[in-house]
């Protein structure tokens, strides 16, 4: 029987190590994962936000409206809801709802807009003078975007990834208690619902050296790529 | 040649319509540096801008070599670009590439292959004197150096145009001289037309041979700059060019009323010299053939591309008759004379 005070955080006897490492890399893996596409995914759609903004054309005007309109709508919904409500697509498109590849889809509809609003602040952050600057030498549309828009941004782009990866890591846990597995999973399950403290407190830890971890390689990107100080 | 024809911007403000530029008619010969002062809201900016599809007019056209810019868009317009360099007041360069990075910019998007780009930004970066700096990046340079890399980066493509945005005003005094002088020997190496807007008429006296003069969206005087310096006719011009002349005209202002008021008998008189007159003894020979009392307020002589002009203030007391003589005097020897009164 477990001792049930504050002295069973401390029971290490009760954890299983293979679990606790197994655990840690689905963490890591989904983190990783959901991070790359949501990369992916912001950027484009923040650069849609951008390229869009102002424009007096009816056709892109509605463009923007919709997407500000999915962004919005999606950076609203709490993540615990996005999990239940998305449980049908998440059926069709992984073809489960256990297990942490079915917790991708929500993972990365509920971080994709956050990302995107960034992106896009990023971008209106920019110097005006320097995008213009590129007209003025002819350049099109695409190479601003490749060569001014993407480079000269890339420090508050990276440094939003940062902050909307630690985000996710907190939803990987979420996701985790209601069975996408990782550290969440463990926690929850092994942790809470078994009375085994120490396990707890253990994915807590790893959890809390995965996010130290995930900031300080993106300090250090920023540190390496931003040239203006 | 640069040709403008009728051209007029208006923009659509809430509080209705600003008329940017109105009715401007101008040509720029091939070669001349020819410089736009006007205070800030002028539309000087707006008129150059022109010249580049930046802006484009609400009517009238804008022709370079018999292109009509203003009617272009698209690839045509950005073909056109490729061909007229600009420079910023706030250098606009991208602090993500180092020097010689920044200069190749404008050959990447005119698709030059990378060594040709790299070979042509080590040459463009000796012209402009910042040779062992390419690896540098802007952070690490002075306000000079960065319009050094904004000029070299301007003239990577060949253009025959350069076109200059207020291109010195962020810069010290000496910093700005720097720059004007390398704009002018690019000028004689190159043989490129430099169109250049400013608010300072020292840039205008510095460097250009050309001179237009904006006020409220209107090209109000023009013509080569030593003809404007010696007779400014619009009032706008007056203020330019005293201001350049004597740069502390207000407080020969106060001198003047002081002198006025002391000297209740006197006459004070604006002398200008130009070019020869300015190493005559004009002065001395008027005070022998008319002796009056001659008390200097303020002088001083200014070298332009053209020649010297010189600006003297004196008062003039003594017998009417003869200072009436020494002021015509003073016009047969071709001086222009103002005699100042209180307002």
């Amino acid at each position: 029987m477990n001792d049930q005070g504050l002295g069973s955080y401390f029971q290490f006897s009760n954890v299983d190590w293979a679990n606790m490492l197994s655990a840690t890399w689905e963490t890591i893996w989904l983190t990783i994962a959901s991070m790359i596409v949501v990369a992916i995914l912001g950027i484009a759609l923040g650069l849609l936000l951008f390229e869009t903004t102002n424009s007096e054309n009816p056709l892109v005007k509605a463009l923007n409206w919709i997407v500000a309109l999915f962004v919005n709508v999606f950076r609203s919904i709490p993540f615990i809801i996005l999990i239940v409500l998305l449980l049908p697509i998440t059926q069709k498109l992984v073809g489960t709802i256990i297990g942490p590849r079915a917790a991708l889809p929500s993972l990365i509809i509920s971080a994709a807009p956050f990302y995107a609003r960034m992106v896009e602040l990023a971008f209106h952050e920019l110097d005006h003078g320097v995008i213009e600057a590129a007209e003025s030498m002819g350049a099109n549309r695409w190479q601003i975007i490749r060569k001014v828009l993407l480079p000269e941004s890339m420090p508050a782009l990276v440094s939003g990834i940062t902050v909307t990866t630690i985000s996710l890591i907190g939803y990987t846990a979420m996701a985790g208690a209601i069975g996408a597995g990782g550290l969440g999973n463990l926690a929850y399950q092994d942790g809470f619902q078994s009375n085994n403290n120490a396990i707890t407190l253990i994915a807590t830890v790893i959890i809390v050296i995965i996010v130290f971890i995930f900031q300080l390689i993106g300090d250090l990107a920023v540190r390496h790529i931003d040239k203006r100080s | 040649m640069i040709e403008f024809k009728d051209v007029t911007k208006t923009f659509q403000a809430k509080q209705g319509p600003v008329h940017a530029v109105q009715d401007v008619n101008l040509k720029i010969e091939d070669g001349h540096i020819y410089g736009i002062v006007g205070y800030s809201g002028a539309g000087k900016s707006t008129l150059v801008r022109m010249l580049n599809g930046l802006e484009t007019p609400t009517s009238g056209s804008v022709n370079i070599d018999g292109v009509e810019i203003s009617a272009l868009s698209g690839a045509p317009l950005r073909e056109q670009r490729h061909k007229i360099g600009m420079i910023f007041q706030h250098f606009n360069l991208l602090w993500s590439r180092t020097v010689l990075q920044n200069i190749m910019f404008p050959l990447e998007i005119a698709g030059q292959s990378k060594a040709e780009a790299e070979k042509k930004a080590h040459h463009l970066a000796e012209l402009v004197g910042l040779s062992g700096r390419e690896t540098a990046y802007p952070s690490e340079l002075s306000g000079g150096q960065k319009q050094r890399v904004g000029i070299a980066r301007a003239l990577a493509n060949d253009p025959q145009i350069l076109l200059s945005d207020e291109a010195t005003s962020a810069l010290d005094p000496q910093t700005t001289d720097e720059v004007l002088d390398l704009l002018l020997s690019i000028n004689q190496k190159l043989h490129l037309t430099i169109v250049l807007i400013t608010h300072e008429m020292h840039v205008i006296r510095k460097i250009a041979d050309h001179v237009a003069v904006m006020e409220s969206g209107k090209i109000v005087e023009q013509g080569p700059v030593l003809d404007v310096f010696k007779r400014p006719q619009q009032a706008v011009t007056k203020r330019f060019v005293n201001e350049e002349v004597t740069p502390s005209l207000n407080e020969t202002t106060v001198v003047v009323d002081q002198l006025l008021e002391k000297y209740p008998n006197g006459t004070i008189v604006r002398l200008t010299f130009h070019g020869d007159q300015a190493q005559l003894p004009i002065v001395s020979e008027m005070l022998k053939q008319f002796p009056l009392d001659l008390n200097i307020i303020e002088g001083g002589i200014h070298q332009t591309q053209e020649g010297a002009i010189g600006s003297l203030y004196v008062q003039l007391t003594g017998d009417r008759a003869k200072i009436d003589g020494a002021l015509g005097y003073l016009e047969k020897m071709r001086v222009e004379t103002e005699v100042l009164t209180r307002e």
